[in-house]
This record gives structure tokens, sequence and C-alpha cells, in this order.
């Protein structure tokens, strides 16, 4: 049968069952559209969570990512695992006694302010469309590389798709079609990297085997697969994978993702589908196991497979001879033709050299077999991921398993934000403000109607991305960091923070991380805009635009606190609800409302 | 405010602070800070602190958030501010 073929039934039974679920979980009432009834299970809510976090972005580009960085790069790994621990001890369980609906609800009530409330929705939304966007342009191509239809087909197809089950189900639906996604996308992950590592290292655990030594049969064998890679990596010119740079960078990165993780809305928002706060707890531990699994075999997957790749292009090490052109294996020229590898024999010699000109190991390399530049022009960084059955030998039907895997991964996370902003719309907006008597039918509707033009939206954004695309991760990460979280920790872990403070502290957050960015990438990120380019040197006390998060995130809490000094206390009922909030007894009582 | 509530709160404040200095610890010290001061323990064809940054600080996460929640709900029960 056809791969493409083999492609769209698999595909097409991972949707089916998606819309199975929907007419399933259909959602009759507005916390059932919002929180899917307060009734998910624990575990369940930590599956779903794993689907909503985990995007396009996490399954086909985080190994690459990593594989062709190295050990710098482990600040993805660890910033989007270790935020989970600020979510379980500083938001979760005391968000869930709170017992509402959206995040600028939380921060509406705590603060006895619809302004506060207001910039937590204009805060939302930036942060939630900005992803959106990424994901939808990722579905888009997804589709279009796997069923081989175009870019702007694949993503009607895709926000078809949600739109049926979100639009239907809420965050019920949204909720049970994200088990069924992660149960897709973990097993389509997981497969080829057990594959990979039993060939290379003969263990089946891909992160046990990152650090152990190559099997028998291999280039290598005996030595540590770590120890392999450098070394082949050094011949080359290229950056070893262990070796770092600077530190301080490093951490204060890691810290922007860990922060921004945890004051993303459409994260904390399946806290409140949980029954208990204790729940809400385990919940996020169970989350993290499922994250866990994906990205402990991340970095094994992909070192892998850049080693595979390296090892088909130097079959006898950097000293022998290069690959030549008619011996390049059937899955090379396969994914030549979608153009995510590419190669050309500049010194006509009939074999394909891949190295680093312009490096010393690199140069002292192409002297000595008289090299004319880099032979392997086109290496994109995704193809660690989408390749590895096939480097594997594995059957079609599981290459057939990631096209299935990379979308459910797309969707889930698409869906999880879209829910986020109609949420927002609809109870933050519609019913807090613009018509505070609708009814609850009224309301159900009126959130399906967001959700409905959330999808639009998100579609017309994939379809025409503005310029800074590019730049969402930042953005997003970044936003959250500086604005959501120290205005929720704040509300939870102070009892003196008052509305004055709370509202001047997150514009604080808010604008200067905008305006940190917008320096260095453009007004609105619109090219050409920038006020100082956007290299080191510029940068204030070398912090790069992408890492400004933290910073952000202080300046947050100093206003707020220096405003909230300068103004009156809470009033004595709002002191009550943060008491209220701190101890789990009477979340029970939340649920009847 | 009662008596017990705010030692129930410091209690619960108190387990956070040793859970985040193990977080910060494993994470900012180990894999990236400290890394050159653990460079002399070998694992797997590299460095201690290279396993904690591609492993071992997501294992460590785990484990703080379930001993967090198994200690929390032993302090709510002590505390009588368990849910029904």
């Amino acid at each position: 049968m056809e791969q493409t073929t083999l492609n769209i039934i698999v595909v097409g039974l991972s949707f089916a069952l998606y819309f199975g679920i929907a007419i399933w979980a259909r959602a009759g009432s507005t916390a059932e559209f919002y929180a899917a009834g307060r009734g998910v299970n624990p575990v369940i809510n930590g599956m779903a969570t794993a689907a909503d976090w985990m995007s396009a972005a996490s399954f086909i580009s985080m190994a690459g990512l990593i594989a062709f960085v190295g050990y710098s790069n482990s600040t993805f790994l660890m910033g989007w695992t270790g935020g989970y621990v600020l979510m379980a001890m500083l938001l979760a369980p005391y968000l869930r006694k709170f017992g509402k609906f959206t995040v600028p609800e939380f921060i509406g009530d705590r603060y006895y302010s619809t302004t506060a409330r207001l910039v937590a929705v204009v805060a939302l939304i930036i942060i939630s469309v900005t992803y959106v966007i990424g994901q939808m342009t990722g579905a888009g191509v997804a589709f279009s590389r796997f069923l081989e239809v175009d870019v702007t087909t694949g993503l009607y197809i895709a926000s078809g798709t949600v739109f049926v089950y979100a639009v239907l189900g809420g965050m019920k639906g949204i909720t049970y079609t994200q088990v069924a996604q992660y149960c897709v996308l973990i097993v389509a992950y997981t497969i080829p990297a057990v594959f990979i590592s039993l060939q290379l290292t003969g263990n089946p655990i891909p992160g046990l085997g990152l650090f152990s030594n190559m099997s028998e049969g291999t280039a290598g064998a005996g030595t540590p697969l770590l120890v392999t890679l450098d070394g082949l990596l050094a011949d080359l010119g290229f950056n070893q994978y262990t070796t770092g740079s600077n530190p301080w960078l490093m951490a204060l990165f890691t810290l922007s993702l860990m922060i921004g993780t945890a004051g993303l809305p459409h994260v904390i928002i399946r806290f409140f589908t949980v029954p208990k706060v204790s729940d809400a707890r385990w919940s996020a531990g169970w989350a993290l196991v499922f994250i866990a699994l994906l990205y402990l075999t991340a970095p094994a997957v992909g070192a892998m497979a850049r080693l595979n790749i390296m090892t088909t292009m130097w079959p006898n090490g950097a000293e022998g001879e290069a690959v030549a052109v008619e011996d390049l294996p059937d899955w090379f020229n396969t994914w030549q033709v979608t153009g995510l590898l590419g190669v050309e024999d500049l010194n006509g010699d009939g074999r394909i050299q891949y190295y680093r000109p312009g490096t010393e190991a690199g140069d002292a390399l192409a002297a000595a077999q008289n090299l004319q530049g880099n032979e392997l022009t086109t290496f994109n960084q995704d193809i660690l991921v989408l390749a590895n059955p096939e480097i594997a030998n594995l059957p079609g039907w599981v290459i057939a398993l990631i096209a299935a895997g990379g979308l459910a991964a797309a969707l889930s996370t698409a869906a999880g934000l879209l829910l986020a902003i109609s949420s927002a719309i609809s109870h933050d907006l519609i019913k807090s403000v613009l018509n505070p008597n609708i009814s609850e039918k009224g309301e159900l509707l009126a959130a399906r109607i967001s959700m409905g033009g959330a999808i639009v939206l998100a579609t017309y954004l994939g379809l025409n991305p503005p310029g800074f695309a590019a730049q969402t991760v930042a953005l997003a990460f970044g936003l959250a960091a500086a604005s959501l979280f120290p205005t929720l920790m704040m509300g939870i872990f102070s009892k003196r923070m008052n509305a004055a403070g709370a509202t001047a502290g997150m514009l604080a957050g808010l604008l200067s991380t905008c305006l940190y960015l917008f320096t260095y990438l453009g007004w609105f990120f619109i090219p050409g805009t920038n006020m100082l380019e956007n290299i080191p040197a510029n940068y204030i006390f070398g912090i790069p635009p992408t890492h400004f998060g933290p910073i952000g995130a202080v300046l947050n809490f100093g206003v707020a606190y220096a405003v909230s000094s300068m103004t009156a206390a809470p009033p004595k009922h709002i002191q009550d609800l943060v008491e209220s909030v701190r101890i789990p007894r009477g979340a029970g009582a939340a649920l009847a409302k | 405010m009662s008596e017990k509530t705010n030692e129930y709160w410091a209690a619960n404040k108190r387990l956070i602070a040793v859970c985040l200095v193990i977080w910060a610890l494993c994470s900012y010290g180990f894999a990236i800070l400290l890394r050159p001061m653990l460079s002399g323990i070998a694992v797997g064809g590299t460095d201690l602190g290279f396993w904690f940054a591609q492993q071992g600080s997501i294992l460590v996460f785990l484990v703080l958030i379930f001993f967090y929640a198994i200690r929390m709900n032993a302090i709510d029960k002590k505390f009588g501010v368990d849910e029904e």
C-alpha cells in the first residue's frame, strides 16, 4: 500500500475517534463548557494537561532543537517541565479552591476590580492568540506534509475538526479528546525511539540509552554514545553535544520558560476541572509524569537521530570516505523530495561531504579531502523526528502513526488555547461587563459563538501569519511570566495586595516586556521598525529579548508592592476570601455554585 | 483569622520553601551554574551536570510534586482543613 494512503487511513481513524468522543461528551451547561463539570479524574486531567501542553513544536521540533545545539538547549527541557513545580505549589490548588471558571475572573474577584479583570483579559488574549497562530500553522504544515494536500487545505481541515468538538463539547469535549490525542502522540513518539535506542545501544529505554555504550556492530562499539557523537561532531567542525554556552543566560532563559509555563492561562484552567483541591495537587504530578514520558525521550531521539544521520553521511568516520551519491539510503531520497533534506555535490567527486566550513576542524577536513563546501545543503531539524521510523526500518504504519501524532499534538494544544480565549470573551467580557443579566442558556450559546469566532480568527491568522509568527514562543512565555503569574501568586500569598497595586504591577510587567521585545524585534514585530539592532552588544546587561520574562516579573512584583503599600489595604471580605482559598476545606461548596 | 489557619499556612509555606530550594538546586544549580564543580563525576560518557540538565532535573521535579501532594494531604488532616 502507498504510504500516503496508509497515512490517510491512520489519521482518518484517529479523527473518527475524536468525533466520536465529541458526540459523547457534549456540554449541557456552562459549568461543563468551561470546566467539564469539575468531574475529571486527576490522572485523566493529567493526561489531558500533557496533551494541552505539548504542541506540534514539542512533538516535531524539540528533539531537533536540542540535537543541533546540544547541552545549551537543555533549557527547553528543564524550563517546560520545571514550571509544573511552581504550578503545583504556588497556583493550582488555591485557584481550584476559588472555584470559578477563568483566570481573569480570579483576578477580578480577588482584586475587587473590573479594571484588573480587563487588564488580565487583554494579557490572556495577547498570550493565547499569539500562541494559537503557531499551532494553526503547525497543523496546516503537518497535514500538507503527511497527506499531500496544500497547507491551506490542511489548515481548513484542522480548524474544521477543532470546530466540531470544541464548539459541541467545550472543556468537556476538549478534555476527553485530549486524552485520546495524548495516547496517539505518545505511542507515535515512543515506538521509533525505542527501536533506535535498541539498535544503537541495546537499551530499550531511550533516556537510559543516551548514557549507554554503543552496541556491537555499530561504529564506535563499546564507547559511550555521547563520546562517539561528540567525537564525530568535533571532527566535522560542529559544536560538541555536551558542551555549553553562558551559564547565566541559560539559567535566566530556563527561569523565563518556567515562570511563563506556570502563568499560561490555557494550562491553569485545566486544573479547574478536577473535583477537589487535593486532586489539583495530584493532577499536576500526573501531568508531569505524562509530559516527562516525552521530554525524557526527546534528547535521546535528537542525539541518536543526529548520530544516525552523521554515520550515514560518513560510514567510515571523518577520516574515511564520505557516502557516495548512489549509496544514499532510500529514506534519505524520500525526504529529499519534501525539501527537508538536500544535497549538492559541490566538488564533483560523486560523494556527499557533510561538515561545517569556517571552523578549524572543518577547514582542516576540507583541505585534506579537497572539499568545496558543505554538501548536505539542507538539513531541517524536524527531520530528526519525522524520519525516525524509516531510519529504524520500521513498517509503514509507524510512519503513519507519526503523522497522526503530530496532528494530535497540534490540535490538542490549539483546542485548549481556543477555550481559554473564548471563555475569557463569553465569561469575562459578556457575562461580567456587557450583559450581567444573561441567562445560563444565553451564556452557553455565547460561549459556543465565541469559540466559533476564536476558531475563525485563529484560522485567518494561520493563513495570513503576521510578521511576528516566528517570535510567538518568546512573546507568549515572556508575557505570561511578566503579567499573569506574579499577579496570581500575590493574590494568594499576600493578603495586603490591593487593586491599585495589582493593576499597576500587571501593566508594568506587560508594558515593560512588550517594550523590550519591540525595541529589538520591531514595533508590533513589524520588521525594520526596531529601534536597536537585535545583537548582544545592544542588550541591556546582555539580556536578550527572549530572556526578559523574569525581569518583567520582578518589575511586576516591585511596582505592585510599592503602589500597594502607598494605598489602602483591601477590604475585610477580600482578606477573608484570600484566607478561604488557602485552605482546602469547602471546595465542594464551590462545586454546587 | 484563627491561630490554627495561621499555623497551617506557615507549615505550607515552609514545605514549599524546602521543595523550591531542591527545585532550584537541581536545575539552576547542578544542571547549569554548578556544573563545572560536578565535572569530576562521570556519567555515561559525560558528567553529572549534563545528566541533570537532560534527565535528572525532570525526575527530581516529578518526585517533588508528588512529595508535596503527599505531605500536604497529611498537613491538611493534621490541621483539620482537609476536604470531607
